[in-house]
């Protein structure tokens, strides 16, 4: 079937902010939607709360919301655009439940909206446990035993049905507690009796374990024509009990055969037909019992997800360009095979190499919390490698995860006896592929690790290869022959060329025989050992490949031909983690784009599979490799470009940046020495003292002697941190000498290497952040943001306003000027950050980061200019003059960021915040006027603020004076109070009525009954210092297992309270970025 | 061990045996399916071939009684990227080495698999010699690529007299939901009784038909038409096979003398020989269609299904009487998939509906046999 003509109109819905199982994989598969839908002459309407999106950037869509994803703001951007169409399946989780939202309400069909993709009955049948059970049982599929209990007497006589052992799954827990495996009816009858008590709603969800089965996954596509075809299989290394995010995976499938496979691939065609899905891509899990063979349907996901990014990646086919193109009524063999070009995208891709995806986590952020890997994901990132033999693949991605690993190295793990190591290989954690490696070097048998692990000996098999030849390297006379230099010595020089096969990094080498990682590059060029580039083709090789995709492997051919253009290389930000995420990729995407228009071969450089930038077409190439100097500099070697960007992709390459240089590589913009310039404690004072800049007084320090005089020479609280760090890693506030000495002793090992930083911290300070551009001489203010909560909460996980909402033009002229002063003395050429603290009218620096930072996204949709876009231009030569941005721009209406945090997924953790960044994503809200713009942002991150109700009261001593007009107003508004003891009588002292709660353990009821009442609509909770701490940590759980929106300063509520009142004045309006920007 | 593969075009590569040790010849020849290694190694279609697999990990899931396709492997050799010594897998009886070296197959890893496909892509599929080193050092790569190029390739090669059946035989087999294999004859009676032409035949197909409700006789290569004829079977299989069609004169005799009286369904290389029985003409293609991925369109439904094939020789589409539809086309290149007689209930296809390995996308092909023969 052609293109449909009886639409011109589709609305897309992006997924929002990133958050923990929904990433940058949606901006990808957005983008591309957009992208390959405009391209067919639609017009499209995008609805997508995050500010960090390529999406949302203007040029992609027509008419571009950045408005909450909620089912009311979508429906007044349907009122508004009149979109015939809506295509729900690309914006993950969130579009498909908003888009089931507005078709079950009738707004769609009010509208005259059709879903296009996948139509109500079939998202329903996909996501309703009982129809997909019932779905499958009709088409003769397997699905593991399952029922739901809402008594200990449903649970007993399910068990019979289901079995031994059991899972038990309370229901809406927060990070699932009071789950658990049963193995016999006692065990069985407590975990029900405690599980319904837990779950709000007293219901529980009883499983068939099957805990320990291989889990396998394939991405499949389906057309009008009911043509369908796998894209990619996938199969997890870690067995079902992890959930996939979070599972080190491979594709395509390793240990099924032929037989097996296609018993596989028939009962996925089956599912998406049964289902129903019209057109797009699904992804379907499996479970298969390793003894048995038995195959069991675990769920189906009707719109292409985080597998599909994978896949995408992994086999070279844009499923979500495809998706889309079907979506609008073409048929697959009318598409082409973009890689191939005369092939049709109706086939299945083969490949023939080993793609290895692992995850990245942050529980380093999150102490206290369960570290265990279960059925709910809690990784922030991941990284995908590419490599000829699954154990160059595994080394590959294990080095790309910037984890500080050089590959599947010997670095340091608890030690613990042979005999206890067990636990760690049961017990799914961050390191067990590591605790493996040390139960294989010390002899443990691949039998006895699949008992405790149940990963398939397939797989450790391989691994054990790795450690056997690593044993043979570290007998071997290699050490001597790195060392000694120009010795030719056959022995020698096929044992390096082997590890290299194997995927052992120039630095693991380095590391295994205590020689510098140059030495053994040197050696290893020497000998002519050189990285050999292939090209992901869709085909095998099958056919000519026109898409120019590559990774390395060490092999006997190397097929890339550079050309002779000039050439720009990007090198992007690696895996998502917290503090470095989509903004990045924004950057990197931006300059390939601006560069493209220069005239320049832009080459991206990243390992990161859920990115717009590892599109094949983003770039003129593309080299999926991890972000280590090797890798970089071998691609380096190869092409020559004429320069390298490396302030785009955050803090992953700036770490490259000084040895990349000593290596010759010629880094355009700010130079890496002006970069450590701005680092280094040492000499940035000395920029400052030359420009005559003030700081909040600081000190480096080596010792823990050494800090505790230092710091009361500063006085009390004091911020201190490790040197060089991301996202405020480690980075804490110290209100004392006994906290100070535990901090020294136990968080950071100061050390003469690793010295600690301590600032005199400004409590109740102003924070801005400023985002400029400079071209070395002439410089640009991009955007002054003016932050909701005091400084001391990390600038990620402040909310901020542009332009600022409560600084006079005195204030804000000061900003400007100190900013142009600090790109002057930095030689700043391209982008900069300066964050600047504001205390009884004197200005602070904070810090200064010359590069892309976080908030360029957000800025340059604020404004409507694509800063980084300018930047990477200006770097390649251009004059800010020549682009024709010389003024700043001041919009005249507010734009608020605000961030989303990932604690309900981290029970125990401590979820204050602070000057460690925390949060993973954030969402923009964008008004004429500054509390409706903040009311959209709060709606934007899931917290719909209430207009009636009860608000919830409790603050410090110092802050009950600020409370009493908040409070008062709220009593205005119509709100009921509720307070603890001490903030009631303050507030009874000034007029209000208030209901009185105990404190924990002082009386009932106290604020828990209330919660768990359901009778808390708002909570207003300072922090008041660590003697309450864990009584305000219980507060914060609850409000986020219940969703009630809680703010935790003054100024944040406070915005929060006049954004009520501004809600309860009128409606909210939409407006797309494309109208602001006039 | 080490071992060489030598191309007729003087390409080396040097790798490690695995298999079998000794010295062989063969077309090169690369598949791109990522599965399904014991069902290509056992295919009579790759007699005379030495076979790379392009997708690098084969041996993961060992070897078993069950996923053959005919007695034993029939490769001339089997080049692989990567040989996994370690098999991972609830049916897997033994390791791909030991089943090689069993079966006299030699096998080479450790070469660029890749940089091979794409010399076979670019130049065309060539001969090559396989060795195997027997002392130090006695490996010549000179000699073995005169060896590849002296061989006098497939062309004009009677191929199937080498795989077909000596004698006659009932094909009584049939594998259940558990991947055993079973007695099919005490399951319910069958209702139609083929003639299958062993041109090369492949156990799957045979599985197929008993599936479909046929007793199937397989009878050699070399059977004439009359005696076919003489046991009066419901309908005639024509059978893969390896190499050339055009020396199959005998073959091509049969065929011409079945047409008309009995219902004809063939495959592969029964589809070039029905081909040339009808008056059209075959050619050799440069790299052949091997794999699990190429896409046909079916013409009467006007979907596409994704197709397990194995073939290096080709009917040309232009060369076709008019007393043939064209019933199915490949995708990627064009070429003829599928014909079908437009009096006569004749009709074959080129690629592998029964699959073994490869999807199942195309099995209605064996029930439109059927109702040829109701």
């Amino acid at each position: 079937m052609p293109k449909r003509t009886d639409i011109n109109k589709i609305l897309i819905i992006g997924s929002g902010a990133i958050i923990i199982g929904q990433a940058c994989e949606f901006d990808y598969s957005g983008t591309q939607a957009c992208k390959a839908l405009k391209e067919e002459g639609y017009e499209i309407v995008l609805v997508n709360s995050n500010p960090a999106t390529i999406m949302t950037d203007p040029d992609f869509a027509d008419r571009t919301y950045v408005e909450p994803i909620t089912a009311d703001t979508v429906e007044l951007v349907i009122e508004k655009e009149r979109p015939q169409a809506l295509l729900p399946t690309l914006g993950g989780q969130t579009a498909l439940n908003v888009s089931v939202e507005l078709a079950e309400s009738g707004v769609l069909e009010k509208y005259d909206v059709e879903l296009i993709g996948a139509k109500l009955p079939a998202i329903q049948k996909a996501e309703d446990r009982g129809l997909f059970k019932e779905a499958m049982v009709k088409i003769g599929l397997d699905v593991p035993k399952s029922g739901i209990s809402h008594t200990l007497q449903d649970a007993i006589a399910l068990i019979d049905e289901i079995g031994f052992p059991a899972i038990i799954r309370p229901a809406f827990t927060l990070g699932g507690t009071g789950g658990g495996i049963a193995y016999n009816i006692e065990e069985y009858q407590k975990m029900v009796t405690a599980g319904l008590a837990l779950s709000p709603i007293n219901e529980l969800l009883i499983e068939e374990s099957i805990i320990g089965w291989k889990e396998f996954e394939l991405e499949v596509m389906r057309d009008g024509g009911d043509n369908v075809v796998i894209i990619c299989s996938i199969e997890n290394v870690d067995p079902m009990g992890v959930h996939t995010g979070d599972s080190i995976t491979v594709a395509p499938i390793q240990t099924l055969t032929d037989k097996e496979y296609q018993l596989m691939r028939d009962s996925a065609i089956k599912i998406i037909r049964e289902i129903g899905v019209d057109t797009g891509g699904s992804n379907i899990q499996f479970a298969v019992d390793p003894k048995t063979g038995k195959q069991v349907v675990i769920e189906m996901n009707p719109r292409v997800s985080r597998s599909s990014a994978l896949a995408s990646k992994a086999t070279g086919f844009p499923i979500a360009k495809i998706a889309a193109k079907l979506a609008v009524g073409y048929n697959l063999d009318e598409i082409p095979n973009d890689i191939t070009a005369e092939t049709p995208a109706c086939f299945e891709p083969t490949i023939d190499y080993v793609v290895v995806k692992i995850p990245r986590w942050a529980f380093e952020k999150f102490q206290g919390t369960d570290e265990t890997l279960t059925t709910m994901m809690k990784s922030v990132g991941e990284a995908m490698s590419i490599g000829g033999t699954f154990k160059e693949a595994l080394q590959k991605g294990l080095r790309s995860l910037e984890n500080g690993w050089s590959g599947f190295d010997n670095h340091p793990l608890e030690q613990i006896p042979l005999s206890e190591i067990s636990s760690k290989l049961t017990i799914p954690n961050v390191e067990r592929i590591f605790y493996i490696k040390s139960a294989l070097k010390r002899g443990m048998s691949i039998d006895e690790i699949y008992g405790y692990t149940h990963i398939d000996p397939f797989f450790l098999y391989n691994l054990q290869e790795i450690v056997d030849f690593e044993n043979n390297l570290e007998a071997s006379d290699l050490q001597a022959f790195i060392e000694d230099g120009d010795i030719a010595e056959t022995e020698s020089e096929s044992l390096l060329l082997k590890a290299k096969q194997l995927g052992f990094s120039d630095r693991q080498l380095a590391e295994l025989f205590d020689v510098s990682e140059n030495q053994v590059r040197e050696t290893r060029k020497r000998i002519g050992i050189e990285a050999t580039y292939k090209t992901v083709d869709t085909c095998a090789a099958e056919f000519e490949a026109e898409t120019p995709y590559y990774y390395s492997t060490c092999s006997s051919e190397d097929e890339v031909r550079p050309t002779e253009k000039e050439k720009i290389m990007i090198l992007g930000g690696g895996p998502n983690r917290i503090g470095q995420g989509i903004e990045f990729d924004y950057c990197c995407v931006h300059a390939a784009m601006a560069l493209k228009t220069d005239g320049y071969e832009t080459i991206m450089v990243n390992s990161n599979p859920e990115t717009v930038s590892t599109d094949y077409d983003t770039s003129d190439r593309l080299y999926f490799e991890p972000l280590t100097c090797e890798d970089v500099l071998n691609i380096f070697d190869k092409e020559k470009p004429i320069g390298v960007i490396v302030q785009f992709g955050g803090q992953t390459p700036l770490n490259l940046a000084m040895a990349l240089k000593e290596a010759g590589v010629p880094i355009i913009g700010t130079s890496p020495e002006d970069i450590a310039r701005s680092e280094n404690r040492q000499l940035f004072k000395e920029v400052l003292d030359e420009i005559g800049l003030m700081q909040p007084p600081n000190a480096t320090v080596t010792s823990s002697e050494e800090a505790i005089p230092i710091a009361s020479s500063l006085g009390y609280p004091v911020i201190v941190r490790p040197s060089f760090v991301l996202g405020g890693r480690a980075m804490q506030i110290v209100y004392d000498e006994q906290p100070l000495q535990e901090y020294m002793d136990s968080a950071v090992q100061a050390s003469p290497e690793h010295p600690v930083l301590i600032d005199k911290y400004l409590e109740e300070a102003i924070e801005v952040d400023v985002d400029a551009i400079s071209d070395g001489q002439f410089t640009v203010i991009g955007g002054v943001m003016e932050h909701i909560e005091e400084a001391g909460v990390h600038s990620g996980d402040s909310d901020c306003v542009l332009p600022p909402y409560t600084l006079v033009d005195d204030q804000i002229d000061q900003l400007k000027e100190y900013t142009y002063l600090l790109a002057k003395a930095l030689n700043v050429c391209g982008l900069m950050n300066v964050q600047y603290a504001i205390k009884n009218d004197e200005l602070y620096v904070l810090e200064v980061n010359p590069r892309a930072s976080r908030t360029v996204p957000f800025v340059s949709k604020a404004i409507g200019v694509p800063l980084a876009k300018l930047a990477a231009r200006v770097m390649a030569g251009k004059t800010l003059k020549e682009l024709g941005f010389t003024n700043e721009i001041v919009p005249e209406y507010f734009s608020v960021k605000a961030p989303v945090f990932p604690f309900n997924r981290f029970p125990g953790a401590n979820s204050r915040l602070g000057p460690e960044m925390k949060s993973t994503g954030e969402v923009m809200g964008i008004d004429t006027d500054v509390s409706r713009a903040f009311a959209k942002a709060q709606k934007a991150c899931g917290y719909t603020l209430p207009l009636k109700g009860n608000a919830f009261i409790s603050v410090r001593n110092k802050d009950k004076r600020a409370v009493i007009f908040l409070a008062k107003k709220l009593t205005d508004m119509g709100f009921d109070l509720i307070a603890t003891h001490g903030t009631a009588k303050v507030l009874l002292r000034n007029g209000m009525d208030v209901q009185l709660v105990y404190s924990i353990g002082k009386g009932r009821p106290t604020i828990h009954d209330y919660i768990k009442n359901h009778a808390v609509d708002l909570i207003i909770n300072t922090p008041t210092g660590d003697l309450h701490r864990t009584n305000e940590l219980l507060i914060r759980q609850m409000a986020i297992e219940h969703d009630i929106p809680i703010f935790s300063t003054i100024p944040g509520a406070a915005a929060a309270v006049n954004a009520i009142d501004a809600l309860q004045r009128g409606e909210i309006s939409v407006r797309p970025l494309q109208d602001y920007h006039k | 061990m080490k071992a060489i593969l030598a191309l007729s075009d003087g390409t080396v590569f040097e790798g490690q045996q695995f298999g079998a040790t000794g010295e062989t010849v063969g077309e090169v020849v690369f598949n791109t399916s990522m599965t399904g290694y014991q069902e290509v190694l056992t295919d009579p279609s790759y007699k005379g071939q030495i076979v790379t697999m392009t997708y690098p990990l084969i041996g993961n899931y060992g070897c078993n009684e069950v996923d053959i396709e005919s007695i034993g492997p029939q490769v001339e050799g089997f080049v692989v990227r990567e040989y996994s010594a370690y098999h991972s897998n609830w049916r897997s009886q033994w390791s791909l080495d030991d089943y090689l070296a069993e079966n006299g197959i030699i096998g080479i890893q450790n070469i660029d698999t890749r940089a091979l496909t794409r010399r076979l892509r670019v130049h065309g599929v060539m001969n090559g010699c396989l060795a195997t080193e027997a002392a130090e050092g006695d490996l010549e790569a000179e000699g073995l690529v005169e060896k590849a190029k002296s061989w006098h390739g497939l062309v004009g090669w009677d191929l199937v007299k080498r795989v077909t059946c000596p004698n006659p035989y009932a094909w009584n087999q049939r594998i259940n939901s558990d991947f055993q294999i079973e007695d099919s004859s005490s399951t319910e009676k069958a209702k139609y009784r083929v003639i299958a032409m062993d041109f090369g035949i492949k156990y799957n197909i045979l599985r197929q038909l008993t599936e479909h409700g046929c007793e199937v006789q397989v009878v050699p290569a070399t059977t004439p038409a009359d005696e076919i004829l003489a046991a009066d079977p419901d309908g005639v299989f024509l059978s893969n096979g390896p190499g050339d069609p055009m020396p199959l004169d005998y073959g091509i005799k049969t065929i011409q003398e079945l047409m008309g009286k009995k219902p004809i369904f063939g495959i592969c290389l029964g589809h070039q020989l029905l081909g040339l029985a009808l008056g059209g003409k075959t050619y050799k293609l440069k790299f052949g269609h091997r794999g699990a991925n190429q896409p046909v369109k079916h013409f009467e439904t006007d979907q596409v299904e994704i197709t397990s094939q194995n073939h290096g020789f080709c009917v040309d589409i232009d060369s076709l009487p008019n007393t043939v539809d064209i019933t199915h086309i490949n995708l990627n290149d064009d070429t003829l998939e599928g014909m079908e007689h437009r009096e006569y209930p004749v009709f074959s296809v080129q690629y592998h509906p029964e699959a073994s390995p490869g999807p199942h996308d195309a099995s209605y092909l064996f029930s439109r046999f059927t109702e040829m023969m109701e």
